[in-house]
């Protein structure tokens, strides 16, 4: 193509006056990549240095501008075999690489502090016990301090300001709690070494805090590996927009730079990249990504057409109108709105055991405190006994509870395919109990497929090489069937029309009915709603080529292992009814509805939600977004509208459905988990806080305690590996049915094969 | 227990040093790419420049 690419928007000037870049590129797999690449780009004259990041996939090219520009690196990296994606990084993906980097320091902070001041608390401990003189232990003491004091004040910024941002809001978290007790325990510790006391608790707080920081900084990674993930996945998909300049000139600009108002070409078989009116040229346009209508809509100039579709027949060119001023879009983003904000009501389950925990913890400090003075103790001695309390109670191995347990269940469901968006996505998922699917793009397969069936084999690989030279996106699911995957010379494409060749001397022609010569009332009158065709002719015989959606391939064992599971399975959908019902019977699914507005949908799920169920939506149009964010949880795959994924609490690859029933299992299982180490840390509490509450505790009990709880949690999040993984094997196999079994996204067929970053091991 | 004095210093500058390589190797992106780093060691760059090996 002649045509110019402008690359322009994602690159960056260094300060040196050279030009930067970041790509992101498919199919990087092993060592070898890594230098083919990197020597391969260093080679080509003017380029500075080429750097790939293995672990995220990505490439970070600096040329000097006047001796070579984006495109040629961009076509260089192609010759060489790889697809390269270039994306501009997003803000809120910086901003979690920065946090990423502090949380770290903080961790390695506490660290190095919490090692050092065991050190020398473990020498007061054997010290108390046999000769240590009290002048050496208030040195050792005043050490401890000098080390815990700024190190603390450092690592324990992460808790105090996500504390602080509680409480000026008026509600408290879980850091509350955690950051009272840090402070009054070094406070104390404090007020005890300059009064030469016996017992101080810096190693305490600063493990605690090394314990905690680990929690945080996983969890933080968890999250950022799934976000670069998406991001990569975003890129590959990121489409370019062919835009016609003042001067009629033609320019390939990604589809993020386009601007209202802008005059952009549309080709046959190309998606439409923006929301805009056609201008001239008419054509057909599938628009089942939108509203899940799979017949295509006849549109002319001055019709508006929406980011998603599919052009099927003519080249179309259309003015791009800002996002979010047509009809149906603006009818989504208001009914989104509301949707969004009546579920940030859900609060978590961390959230409302803090809520629980905090008033009863400092209840129980109090009256302690009163207690003991009631008792005839001294006012010293009641504090100190109430602030043990604080400090054995300190919610360390709560605030582990839930996080590791999160951390271990999204490794797991990264591994099958399924990423998440939000981390509490887990613990609803757990409590669904009814699964409402959409039809088109998520029973469905995204692309049509062949019906093979009633076809003689050696005229279809004769259509299906025929079609290999169109660029129709009908001829495209055809094409796919052809063994030998090459085109005939001389092929010849009329537009809106169909592809012409000569094949062992006679006219091949495969196209619409009357460009065959066909008699279009000839097509197989079984042929399900929503069916295309395309007619074929050669030498005089003559076929009708069905084209259809088809369901995913374990589409029918999935619903039935959900129905075994006693969840409840219903369709909503936006198709005509002759489509659906079809879809439904094959399926056994008795309840479903369609020809649903946005609205419609969501009404359907209000009124789920008012039976008291907790849905689980499943779909993929930009008419599914207001229902996936109104659903208790809800679940998207990749192929997805934008505004879907956006909405959605997680994403899942592949062709398959499987992961959604995995990832239903998956979060049970986790739930489970996370109660069982929340009845754990409540045992651990009902041993200890009586200890304290009589003013038994001492720093070596507090250290064991505390760490011991922290360690017993987190191996109990870990046993979710096992109890996870160990009967996926037979679920799996019983998902996928028929289909052999193909587990990693790195087996499936298509442009996610090379986009496996993680699920693949 | 006068050994005290200078021992204790000495172990908590080499726990400092150690805290201060792990905050530059920080600084210094090596945390990056890790799986990148183990792969990378495979690879025969600095062979490559011996003419004797190819």
């Amino acid at each position: 193509m002649s045509e110019v690419v402008d690359f322009s928007t994602f690159v960056e000037r260094n300060t040196d006056g050279t030009a930067h870049m970041a790509l992101a590129v498919e199919g990087i797999g092993c060592a070898g990549c890594i230098r083919k690449i990197e020597s391969g780009l260093t080679k080509l004259p003017g380029v500075v240095d080429a750097r790939v990041n293995f672990t995220q996939r990505r490439l970070a090219v600096d040329w000097r501008d006047d001796e070579i520009d984006a495109a040629r690196i961009v076509s260089e990296l192609e010759r060489i075999g790889y697809q390269a994606h270039p994306f501009a990084p997003e803000r809120a993906e910086a901003d979690e690489t920065q946090h990423a980097k502090w949380l770290l320091k903080c961790l390695a902070v506490a660290g190095f502090a919490a090692m050092n001041v065991m050190l020398l608390s473990i020498s007061v401990w054997s010290g108390n016990v046999s000769d240590m003189t009290s002048e050496t232990r208030d040195l050792f003491h005043w050490l401890s301090a000098l080390i815990a004091l700024p190190a603390a004040a450092y690592a324990g910024q992460p808790f105090f300001q996500s504390a602080l941002r509680a409480l000026r809001a008026r509600h408290t978290n879980m850091d509350v709690p955690i950051s009272v007790g840090i402070i009054l325990a070094l406070g104390l510790s404090l007020y005890e070494t300059a009064t030469h006391a016996a017992h101080v608790y810096f190693d305490s707080a600063i493990t605690l805090l090394f314990f905690l920081l680990c929690g945080r900084y996983l969890e933080q990674a968890m999250r950022r590996k799934t976000r670069l993930f998406a991001g990569n996945l975003a890129s590959h998909k990121a489409a370019f927009a062919h835009r016609l300049d003042g001067n009629g000139e033609l320019t390939q600009v990604p589809v993020s730079a386009l601007h209202p108002g802008d005059r952009i070409l549309v080709r046959p078989g190309d998606l439409v990249p923006a929301d805009g009116t056609i201008l001239t040229g008419a054509s057909e346009i599938d628009e089942s990504l939108v509203t899940g209508e799979t017949t295509p809509r006849a549109v002319r100039a001055g019709a508006t057409v929406y980011a998603g579709s599919t052009n099927f027949a003519g080249a179309l060119t259309m003015q791009v109108i800002a996002a979010g001023t047509g009809t149906l879009v603006d009818e989504v983003e208001r009914l989104l709105h509301k949707a969004t904000e009546a579920k940030s009501r859900t609060v978590r389950l961390a959230d409302r055991a803090a809520r629980l925990y905090a008033p009863v913890v400092h209840t129980t400090a109090a009256l302690t405190a009163v207690g003991w003075l009631m008792a005839g103790a001294s006012l010293h001695d009641a504090i100190v006994t109430a602030i043990a309390v604080l400090i054995i109670t300190c919610p360390c191995a709560l605030a582990l509870a839930i996080p590791a347990v999160q951390v271990v269940a999204a490794g797991q469901l990264f591994r099958s395919s399924v990423i998440l968006n939000s981390g509490d996505a887990i613990e609803r998922l757990a409590e669904v109990d009814t699964v409402v699917f959409d039809k088109t793009g998520t029973l469905t397969l995204p692309d049509p497929a062949v019906d093979t069936s009633t076809i003689d084999p050696a005229l279809l690989e004769r259509a299906a090489r025929l079609a290999l030279s169109s660029r129709h996106p009908l001829a495209a699911a055809l094409a796919r069937q052809a063994r030998l995957r090459v085109p005939y010379p001389a092929a010849v494409e009329e537009p809106g029309r169909g592809v012409r060749a000569v094949i062992d001397g006679k006219e091949a022609r495969l196209g619409s009915a009357a460009f065959c010569g066909v008699d279009a009332q000839a097509q197989a009158p079984s042929a399900p709603a929503g069916t295309s065709f395309m007619a074929f002719t050669h030498g005089g015989r003559t076929a009708q080529i069905a084209i259809g959606q088809t369901l995913r391939p374990d589409a029918i064992a999935v619903v039935q292992a959900l129905q075994a599971r006693g969840l409840d399975v219903v369709i909503l959908s936006g198709d005509r009814p002759e489509a659906v019902v079809a879809v439904a019977t094959q399926l056994g699914i008795r309840q479903w509805t369609a020809r649903l507005k946005p609205a419609e949908k969501i009404e359907a799920i209000e009124r789920l939600k008012s039976q008291r169920r907790r849905v689980l939506m499943v779909g993929d149009g930009l008419n599914d977004a207001p229902a996936l964010a109104a659903a208790h949880v809800s679940l998207s795959p990749i192929t997805a509208a934008h505004l879907a994924q956006t909405h959605a609490d997680a994403l899942f690859l592949g062709e398959r459905l499987a992961p959604v029933l995995r990832a239903i299992d998956v979060a049970r299982r986790a739930r489970a988990l996370m109660k069982q180490n929340l009845v754990l840390t409540v045992i651990y509490n009902a041993c200890a806080v009586p200890i304290a509450v009589a003013g038994l505790v001492t720093p070596l009990i507090a250290a064991v305690a505390m760490s011991g709880s922290s360690i017993l949690v987190t191996l109990n999040a870990l046993r979710a590996r096992l109890t996870i993984s160990s009967p996926s094997a037979s679920e799996d196999a019983a998902a996928s049915g028929s289909v052999p079994k193909a587990v990693t996204t790195a087996e499936q067929p298509g442009p996610l094969a090379d986009t496996s970053m993680e699920p693949a091991r | 227990m006068n050994v005290l004095i200078y021992l204790v210093p000495v172990a908590l500058l080499l726990g400092l040093a150690g805290l201060i390589a792990f905050l530059w190797s920080l600084r210094s992106g090596q945390y990056e790419d890790l799986d990148g780093a183990a792969l990378r060691i495979l690879s025969d760059d600095d062979v490559a420049q011996n003419p004797d090996a190819s």
